[in-house]
């Protein structure tokens, strides 16, 4: 069990390049029932614009899910992640169009710790915002 | 209304075990658009040194919040649900979680504060199997638009 990139080969200041994630409304629909929340903000055009929405949104635990699935396809294991923590800092919108929205995830190695571990400073955006923020994961590395 | 402090410290152990399935690990992975075989196929999990297929880091979420859905539906701590977000989220990996776990979480409503017009909650959730092992923590922040006025 563990992660396939080497503590040894991996400096600080490393860039991790940027990866895009697509996001339409039926992943949002999906990750509602996956994940048990029902909030109509995530689904519900009609409900969201009524509580101020500039539409649909995309739940936070998604967009962190995207930033994770970032981080272990990296490191090569989901085993490998210690730590991990992100700030909400802006809405995914997601219209109900072809198109949806993008969330796109990069990354940089901010420090290296003892036992082969790493932290990973994160940036995601959708469109013109940052999406989250203090995004920071510490893995395991081999 | 501001939150009512009283509930800072209070814990809220499940009332059930939560058991982990590879249905379910499956169809959340499916649900944030993850093809790793890791989360789906046994063979595959094994041969990456797991005893079955890996939940996906973000996974504690599914059961987490139900120890403390009760405390914060509770009239008395005053939180307005329609005016709730969610702020942060961390989560502290002991191991990770694998089909085939039954876990335990106990809920604490760790902090509340005032940060502007709005109030910050949080909640720390030790999740540990039935004999106690500890599998992760989780903190789970909501922020209450405009509660704080």
């Amino acid at each position: 069990m563990g992660a396939t990139v080497k503590y040894d080969e991996v400096e600080i200041g490393l860039q991790i390049p940027a990866v895009e994630y697509p996001v339409h409304r039926v992943n949002l629909v999906m990750y509602a029932g996956a994940s048990g929340d029902f909030n109509p903000i995530h689904w519900n055009e009609r409900h969201a614009k009524a509580v101020g929405l500039p539409d649909v949104i995309a739940h936070g635990m998604f967009t962190m899910s995207q930033a994770g699935r970032f981080v272990t396809d990296w490191a090569g294991d989901p085993g490998a992640l210690v730590d991990y923590g992100v700030r909400f800092s802006s809405m995914v919108v997601v219209p109900d169009n072809d198109e949806g929205a993008v969330i796109t995830v990069s990354g940089v190695v901010e420090d290296k710790l003892d036992d082969n571990k790493v932290v990973l400073s994160l940036t995601a955006r959708s469109g013109d915002s940052r999406v989250l923020s203090k995004a920071r994961a510490t893995v395991r590395l081999a | 209304m501001a939150l009512n402090r009283d509930f800072v410290g209070r814990t809220y152990p499940a009332s059930t075990s939560y058991e982990v399935s590879r249905v379910k690990i499956k169809e959340f992975a499916a649900a944030i658009g993850d093809p790793n075989p890791i989360y789906r196929d046994p063979e595959a999990a094994r041969a990456a040194g797991h005893p079955d297929v890996v939940a996906p880091p973000t996974f504690p979420i599914v059961f987490t919040l139900t120890g403390a859905a009760e405390a914060l539906a509770d009239p008395d701590l005053r939180l307005d649900f329609a005016m709730v977000v969610h702020g942060e989220q961390r989560f502290e990996y002991v191991r990770p979680i694998h089909a085939g776990d039954e876990l335990l979480c106990e809920s604490t409503i760790s902090e509340i504060r005032s940060m502007g017009r709005n109030e910050l909650l949080t909640v720390t959730s030790q999740v540990t199997t039935l004999q106690g092992e500890p599998v992760c923590t989780t903190y789970n922040t909501l922020i209450e638009r405009g509660g704080a006025k």
